[in-house]
């Protein structure tokens, strides 16, 4: 297996606010592998887009992270430990360079009074060393390759005059013209028609083959996901409650949450299924409930232990991880046999910080020197 | 069979734009010669891509677009209209008896006003009621129907969740005790979780209340399953229209087809196996001539290049506007 682009380890974020700290993201662990896509998946308040911008710091000024959050990018030459950049020009290498982002609303992301061609020269002569004619050129070379007609003469063109699917595809060539090693997209096709969706899914498939970078894939919609992804992330309230490859999660899911959100939708292959809806709102950031953060709208909640104790994290297959007391042997009533625990089998843990880091994921541990790897795997803390 | 509670021929919205100084006026056809019917009771889905002329149809059925040729006729067994030129009293009955919920529930609601008084204002402006007592009678009843807490009526929107607002606009909408309801996207801003209980509620709704429903949407695979009957729009014109089943079974036209294969599977085998339609949906200022599907169409002949289909009535209630549907 190839060592991680870039590994997030036990991340925390809370926001300094009138009312107190709030938590948006709290102790969430992931790696993403070069060519490989991974959607993280949530409801709107879920901690999505929190713990997208906080691989290129791009957060607001009074987040706060967590004494033990490590973000280590692999750009193959070295390690860059992501959070403990404090200069702009260090901070310059990551934003646009190394990392690119791309917006769900492209009509917002682009300056509209300058033009699209020279809103795509100007990040290319920060980044890189080309002259502003090669630039120029290789920048339309990029317009050519999202398939927007007529290259040169849209490059002159400003972004009220381009289409929502052309104004996304212009986005998808302004982020990978300076060949990024990770791509965020942050819920890139929300905004636009199926049709136009799917051409443009197909275009980032094709250029993530063709330039080997990862993919951050933000989106809630789990139809995208299955049509994107190679692995998939469910974040609720700032937790990972569920990760593993895209199959047996979606055909299989473990988490009451994740089962939730696909009996949620309305599929076309059984058109007399009704929806069931996850019941209830998720709660504000303000009122987090203890014990598992899905308790309070989780029809499988068991009383007395769900609103107290902090779920492990649990191997249910192959890299295929949830946190749910209900597959934890030791402690769920319906605990699922074959069901391995990571770490020891800590019964009552409820110290915090003792849940969820093991949803570190397999063999990328030991490529990453800036860990402590026994402060990974799940329960070894508690 | 089901009376129609809408019928609309040969409706036309067509929005004039600045002018050249010679020659005729440009206009942009956003709805164009549709003809369509809605029966009683029935939740009618309409569907297309953005642009293609779903709202300002469903607005054009409220009076609330201008119509530029054809006709509206509503008939609910109490009262028969002619839209087009319903004014003064009628007009205002018109507006009792047919209501619009808005796609953006954090948009349509006044930051300002208590749930209590916006449930209320319709009932205030159309002087419904006839006592404050009355009114806060009518909107306990509704909000209690749209499962709201009524220890809730006193707060402010910005105190609710997306999905409770969207309850709260639905609230609104049934206030007045309308008997044709549009809905126009009213699922798209929420979360899925949310979605399906939103869906619940107008479909729950719809059944007690013996509303007719136009809900209109993008999301094919919602339309599926709230909807009875389909139409498929493009560019201001109906391209298909069936029955729910049959559409979503044997789907005619390529447009339609495009649509339903570019929804993403739930299956990741499937991946890369969706019918790939080329281009964007074209400017409605500059539309082709024939058929406006013709330059996204992968089985666009002459014939399609230079005229414009009928729509076709293939078998009962399944029409479709392709010359080639017969070979398809």
């Amino acid at each position: 297996m190839s060592s991680p682009l870039i590994s997030v380890k036990d991340l925390s974020i809370q926001f300094r606010t009138g009312e107190g700290l709030v938590t948006a993201v709290d102790n969430v662990s992931f790696d993403i592998a070069p060519g490989e896509v991974l959607g993280l998946v949530g409801e709107s308040g879920s901690g999505k887009s929190v713990t997208a911008k906080s691989l290129m710091l791009l957060n607001a000024e009074n987040a706060v992270y967590g004494d033990h959050s490590r973000i280590t990018i692999d750009t193959g030459q070295e390690k860059i430990d992501v959070l403990s950049l404090e200069r702009p020009q260090d901070r310059m290498l990551i934003r646009g360079g190394l990392i690119s982002m791309i917006f769900q609303e492209p009509m917002a992301s682009f300056a509209p009074a300058m033009s699209i061609g020279s809103q795509m020269v100007e990040q290319l002569l920060l980044h890189t060393n080309m002259s502003k004619a090669e630039a120029k050129e290789h920048s339309i070379d990029m317009l050519n390759r999202v398939g927007i007609s007529d290259a040169s003469k849209r490059f002159k063109q400003y972004s009220f005059e381009f289409s929502g699917g052309m104004r996304q595809r212009a986005m998808i060539a302004m982020a990978l013209s300076t060949k990024p090693k990770l791509l965020i997209a942050d819920e890139p096709t929300t905004a636009l028609d199926v049709t136009i969706q799917a051409q443009v899914i197909d275009l980032m498939l094709d250029l993530v083959e063709e330039f080997k970078m990862g993919i951050l894939f933000i989106t809630h919609d789990l139809g995208v996901i299955a049509q994107t992804a190679d692995r998939v992330a469910v974040m609720y309230l700032g937790k990972l409650l569920e990760t593993g490859p895209v199959r047996p999660v979606i055909r299989t899911p473990a988490h009451p949450y994740t089962q939730g959100l696909l009996n949620a939708l309305p599929r076309l292959d059984d058109l007399d299924a009704a929806l069931t809806p996850v019941p209830g709102d998720i709660p504000s950031p303000l009122e987090r409930p203890g014990g598992c953060v899905f308790h309070t709208r989780c029809s499988q909640a068991i009383d007395n232990l769900c609103n107290s104790v902090s779920p492990q994290v649990i191997e249910v297959g192959p890299q295929h991880q949830v946190a749910c007391v209900l597959h934890d042997p030791a402690l769920g009533e319906g605990a699922i046999k074959g069901s391995v625990v990571i770490g020891p089998a800590a019964a009552g843990t409820t110290a915090p910080g003792s849940t969820l880091s093991g949803s570190e994921l397999s063999g990328s541990a030991e490529s990453v020197s800036t860990v402590n790897n026994s402060e990974v795997n799940g329960g070894n803390r508690g | 069979m089901a009376e129609p509670l809408i019928t609309a021929e040969d409706l036309s919205v067509h929005y004039p734009l600045r002018g050249n100084l010679f020659g005729p006026k440009p206009v942009v056809k956003a709805v164009d010669g549709i003809n369509l019917h809605i029966d009683r009771g029935s939740f009618f889905g309409l569907v297309g891509e953005s642009g293609s002329g779903k709202t300002t149809l469903g607005r054009a059925l409220l009076q609330a677009a201008p119509i530029t040729r054809g006709e509206v006729h509503y008939t609910d067994g109490e009262v028969r209209y002619r839209i087009n030129d319903l004014a003064g009293d009628e007009l205002k009955d018109y507006r009792k008896r047919a209501q619009l919920i808005f796609q953006d529930p954090y948009a349509a609601l006044s930051p300002r006003m208590t749930v209590r008084d916006i449930i209320a204002e319709p009932l205030e402006v159309m002087k419904l009621t006839d006592s404050r007592e009355e009114t806060d009678e009518r909107v306990r009843e509704v909000a209690a129907k749209c499962r709201l807490n009524l220890e809730h009526l006193r707060r402010y929107p910005h105190a609710f969740s997306g999905g409770q607002r969207q309850r709260i606009s639905i609230a609104r909408a049934l206030v007045s005790n309308p008997r044709f309801i549009v809905a126009d996207e009213s699922v798209a801003a929420l979360d899925v979780s949310i979605q399906a209980d939103v869906l619940n509620l107008l479909h729950s709704i719809s059944d007690e209340m013996h509303l007719t429903f136009l809900f209109i949407s993008h999301d094919l695979s919602v339309v599926a399953h709230v909807c009875d009957h389909v139409a498929v729009m493009y560019l201001g014109r109906l391209v298909e229209t069936a029955p729910t089943r049959e559409l979503f079974s044997a789907p005619r036209h390529p447009y339609t087809r495009a649509l339903l294969s570019a929804i993403p599977s739930l299956d990741p085998d499937d991946r890369g196996k969706a019918q790939k339609l080329e281009g964007e949906i074209p400017s409605p200022t500059n539309p082709p001539p024939g058929c406006k599907f013709h330059t996204r169409c992968p089985y666009a002949t002459d014939v399609c290049r230079q005229q414009e289909p009928r729509l076709d009535t293939m078998t009962g209630e399944h029409q479709v506007a392709c010359h080639h549907w017969e070979s398809l």
